[in-house]
Parts: C-alpha cells; sequence; structure tokens
C-alpha cells in the first residue's frame, strides 16, 4: 500500500464514518457509541501483530499489556453494546416475550 | 503471481471482508428496527479479523498472545454482563480508554524498536501515540468519576496554561522522535508520560454532567489513534475501522453537545458541569403538595397523559413500576407517551436505554421535536425525577445558565404533577419555576414508592 493510495483510504473512510451517523435519531446515540467503540476494538489486530513480532522483553511486556487492553476494548465493547440493543423491541416484539424477565 | 493463493492474501481479503462488516454494522445500528443485527454483524467482523491475525506471517509469542486475550477479554466479559444499565456509560468510557492503551501501545512498541522507517510512519506511530496515551488516561478518570471513585473536580488557576504546555512539551518530543533527530528511549518514555498526564489534567476538572461529551470525544479520538497506528502497520482494517469511528465518533460528540446547548469547547474549557448552586432562583408563588390518591383518580381519567422521565427515576430504580403504573393506564384507555429530553440521563439515549430495559416498547416514546407541540393536549404530565430539562427559565431568563436550551413544554400541559424526592434544585442548581406554577402539583417522595401507591390509586378506582 503506497502512502498516497493510504490517504485516499483515510479520506473515505472518514466521509464514509460521517454519512453513517448523519442521520441518526437520539435515541440511538448511546448504542451507537458503544458500537463504535467496539469497532475500534480492531486494535486487538495491531497489538497482536505488534507483540508477536516484538524481541526484547521490554517489547514483550507493553506488547503483552496492549493486547490485553484491546481485548478488554473488543470484548466489553461488545457484550455492553449487545446488552443495550437487547432491549430494543417494539410493542408487537414485546408481546412475544412476555414471561421473559429483564435479569 | 503463482503464489495467489497465499497466507497473505487470505489475510488481506478477510480484513477487506472485516472492514465491510463493520460499516454495515454500524449502518444497521443507525436505525432501532436494524439495530441488533448491527452488532452482530460487526462482531463477526471481529473474530473473522482475529482469527486470521493468528496466521500473520512471521508470528511468534503465541505463549503470549493467548494468555494476553484471555485476561483482557475475560475481564471485559465479566465486568460487562454484570454491569448495571444505569452504569453503562462508564463502562464505555473504561473500555474505550483499553483501545486507547493499545494503540498507545503499539506505538510505543514500534518507536522502542526504532525501525520505523521514513518520517511518515514515525510521525504517525507518535501522533496515535500521544493520542492513545491521553484517551487512555481521560478515560480512566472518566470512569473513575461517573463511577464515583473520584468525587471532587480539581480545578484551580493556571490550570489550562498548563494543559497547553504540556501538549506543548509532548508534542515537541514527538517532533524530534519523528524526525529520528533524537530517538533514544528516553526521550519515547517521556512522551508517553507527558501524555498520560494531559489526559489526567484535562480531564480533571470537568464536571459530571458534561461527562458523556468528553467519552464521546475520547471514543473519537482511540478511533483515530488506532487509524493512526493502522497506517504506521499497514494494516487496512485498522485504518478503516478507524478512520469511520474517528470521524463517526466526532459527529456523534458534536450531536451530543448541540443537544446539551453546549460548544465542544465550553465543555472541555469552562468546567461548568457541576457548579452548584451558583444561580439565585428569582421564582415567585408556592410549592402545592398533592396525594398520590389525588393524582391516581386524576391519571386514571385523563385523555391522554405525558410521562417525563429523568435521571432521578433511574437513580430510584422506578423505570419497572412506573411502566406498570402506564400499563393499567393505556389498560384502561388513556393515551399514554414518553417524553425523553435528549440529554435525559447520563447521555443522550442513555434513558430510551433505561426504559427499554424495563420493558417500554419504543415506539411510546417520544424525543422533543416529536412531542411539544403535544403537551397543550395532555390532561396530565407527569413528571418523574426530571428538572432542568422542564424548566422554563430556559426559554425566559436570560442571566440563567440553561437559557436557551430547548426544553420540553410540560407547563402547557392542563396539569403538571411532579414526583421529587425533596425540595432541592436540580442537578445543576438552578431553581425550577415549573415546580411554582398554577397548574403544578408536588407529588414528594421516592420515585418508587410514589409508583407503588398510584398504582393502588388507580386499581382502586376500578
Amino acid at each position: 500500500m503506497t502512502g498516497m493510495v493510504a490517504l485516499y483510504i483515510f479520506m473515505l473512510a472518514a466521509f464514509t464514518g460521517y454519512e453513517v451517523i448523519s442521520r441518526v435519531p437520539v435515541i440511538l446515540h448511546t448504542p451507537l457509541m458503544s458500537g463504535s467503540n467496539f469497532v475500534h476494538g480492531i486494535v486487538l489486530v495491531g497489538a497482536m501483530v505488534a507483540l508477536g513480532n516484538a524481541h526484547s522483553p521490554l517489547e514483550k511486556s507493553i506488547g503483552f499489556i496492549g493486547v490485553l487492553l484491546a481485548a478488554g476494548n473488543a470484548v466489553g465493547g461488545y457484550v455492553v453494546t449487545e446488552r443495550m440493543l437487547e432491549m430494543f423491541k417494539s410493542s408487537g416484539a414485546r408481546q412475544a416475550r412476555a414471561s421473559k424477565g429483564t435479569h | 503471481m503463482s503464489d495467489v493463493f497465499s497466507v497473505d492474501l487470505l489475510i488481506q481479503v478477510s480484513y477487506f471482508v472485516t472492514a465491510a462488516l463493520f460499516i454495515l454494522g454500524l449502518k444497521r445500528m443507525s436505525s432501532p428496527v436494524t439495530a441488533r443485527s448491527g452488532i452482530t454483524w460487526a462482531g463477526a467482523g471481529m473474530l473473522v479479523a482475529t482469527a486470521v491475525t493468528f496466521a500473520f506471517p512471521g508470528m511468534s509469542n503465541y505463549e503470549w498472545i493467548i494468555p494476553a486475550i484471555l485476561v483482557g477479554g475475560g475481564f471485559a466479559w465479566w465486568s460487562g454482563k454484570r454491569v448495571a444499565i444505569t452504569d453503562m456509560p462508564q463502562m464505555i468510557a473504561l473500555y474505550n480508554g483499553m483501545g486507547g492503551g493499545a494503540a498507545a501501545a503499539i506505538a510505543a512498541v514500534e518507536l522502542y524498536r526504532g525501525e520505523t522507517t521514513g518520517y511518515a510512519a514515525s510521525s504517525l506511530a507518535v501522533v496515535g501515540g500521544i493520542i492513545g496515551a491521553v484517551s487512555f488516561s481521560g478515560s480512566a478518570i472518566a470512569f473513575g468519576k461517573l463511577q464515583g471513585l473520584i468525587k471532587r473536580s480539581v480545578r484551580f488557576r493556571g490550570l489550562q496554561v498548563l494543559n497547553l504546555l504540556l501538549l506543548v512539551v509532548a508534542i515537541t518530543h514527538g517532533v524530534l522522535i519523528a524526525l529520528h533527530i533524537h530517538d533514544a528511549p528516553s526521550v519515547v518514555t517521556w512522551m508517553f508520560v507527558l501524555a498520560l498526564v494531559l489526559g489526567i489534567s484535562m480531564t480533571l476538572p470537568i464536571g459530571g454532567a458534561d461527562m458523556p461529551v468528553v467519552i464521546s470525544l475520547y471514543n473519537a479520538l482511540t478511533g483515530l489513534a488506532v487509524g493512526f497506528e493502522g497506517f504506521v502497520l499497514n494494516n487496512a482494517a485498522m485504518i478503516i475501522a478507524g478512520t469511520v469511528v474517528g470521524s463517526a465518533g466526532t459527529l456523534l460528540t458534536q450531536l451530543m453537545a448541540r443537544a446539551m446547548n453546549r460548544s465542544l469547547g465550553n465543555v472541555l474549557f469552562s468546567g461548568f458541569g457541576d457548579t452548584g448552586g451558583a444561580a439565585t432562583g428569582t421564582v415567585t408563588g408556592s410549592l402545592k403538595p398533592i396525594e398520590a390518591s389525588d393524582v391516581g383518580v386524576m391519571m386514571a381519567f385523563a385523555q391522554k397523559v405525558i410521562v417525563v422521565p429523568g435521571y432521578g427515576m433511574a437513580v430510584a430504580q422506578a423505570q419497572h413500576k412506573i411502566w406498570e403504573l402506564c400499563q393499567l393506564l393505556i389498560d384502561r384507555g388513556v393515551t399514554l407517551k414518553f417524553a425523553i429530553h435528549p440529554v435525559a440521563g447520563r447521555m443522550p439515549g442513555h434513558m430510551n436505554v433505561l426504559l427499554a430495559e424495563a420493558g417500554v416498547p419504543y415506539d411510546l416514546i417520544s424525543d422533543l421535536d416529536e412531542i411539544n407541540a403535544e403537551f397543550e393536549t395532555a390532561d396530565v404530565a407527569l413528571i418523574i425525577g426530571a428538572n432542568d430539562v422542564v424548566n422554563p427559565v430556559a426559554r425566559t431568563d436570560k442571566s440563567s445558565p440553561i437559557y436557551g436550551m430547548p426544553i420540553l413544554n410540560a407547563d402547557k400541559a392542563k396539569n403538571v404533577i411532579v414526583i421529587k424526592r425533596g425540595q432541592g434544585a436540580g442537578f445543576s442548581g438552578i431553581e425550577n419555576a415549573l415546580f411554582y406554577l398554577d397548574n403544578t402539583r408536588m407529588l414528594y417522595g421516592d420515585a418508587q414508592k410514589v409508583g407503588a401507591e398510584l398504582i393502588q390509586a388507580i386499581k382502586a378506582v376500578g
């Protein structure tokens, strides 16, 4: 990937992010923030590569912390978002789960 | 070209699929109907990307990677599953901070190794590292504040100057490293220490009410940091996902700040968020109490009731009782709606989540623009633990700190019932003119207890 291509990707991705969010209702602001929080958990991939190529003990220690934190970001972001979105149901869908508790 | 079906190609294609799944997932999350499938799509993308990364050429240290994933992921799974819905905002802050820390760690590994080729790569590593570190320590402080671990907002004269100084010195170190003028490990260490301190001192003075906007900002910053580190590692999935979150998060931050009638600069640099009792009330009139039984009768025979829930309801964990009450009214043929102010709860949309948890279908929930015209036709506006968001002072009193903030026009309803724990002022310390109006009655007590009394009263009507 050349620098210019990377720059194009950067620009297009920025516009994509803006477009995807621009017409979102207030009701979904918190879940969406949580969802985008999950998406940047992709840093896990980079942290794995960094640790996978680490040599000195210092690099390995920092890499270890990086992977640990990144895994927390990805897993935590998913669990929290999923729990929040689980609750969004319309009147119709609610009838079906009348007996199911909200734990 | 004989090597087309190489591992490398598999990885590149998988990252491409992951990026597409992320974008589609986020798109689906922006509508309540498809939102639940959105996170599943994005989750699938994450699994694909993580799995193929194990096959990355030249990888070793699996005995370190796997335990790190298990420990970090395990902790997050455990904490994310057991946290109460009311505490969601600080968990988002916590996980976001972890992502920022991870981005900073990637930068640290690359910079300590000192093998980043070219000014572009080292500059991006430095920028991503600083942003990630700020986001890491800043989010940690935000978590501490919302969790109640840090009770006071530290603020002193010259703090902004100190922050600016920290930023400038951190960037100076960064420039030295990026241009390979002086990239010894000690310089790298100093840069990260300065960035971490900056994150702390930037976030400490910000009050609890403004924290959601700050968390959203750090979310966007982490996204950017991830995108920049993606350039360093030449990883398209990280570039795309990070940048998408960076721009989406920036927009979301602006939307939130606007919903609170604040500018972002105002949030970061003024420290209004918890000024207690600074405002003086020039409100005349008296507070007129009412009994739950009377309110029960009033609502039972009403045509239309609009419920305005606030954070006070969530604190009292009353959403289930209130929804039970509302179902009774709906069964009696009362037209019932929930009116949600954009900043009800701890962050925009938080109240919707809390009501959804109690089982309120989202089609009964209206936001400010949809519902405001309807208050005039409502017989009862039931305010539960909400205060500033229904204060008419925001429309009339130019000297009030909340002047200009869009409010719910609850005062236009024929009867206004305010369920409130005691006679104190609201979160911002501003007297509420609504409570003193002729058509307002105060129903004192814990929202959960009052809810139970109201249910009794309505059942008694028969």
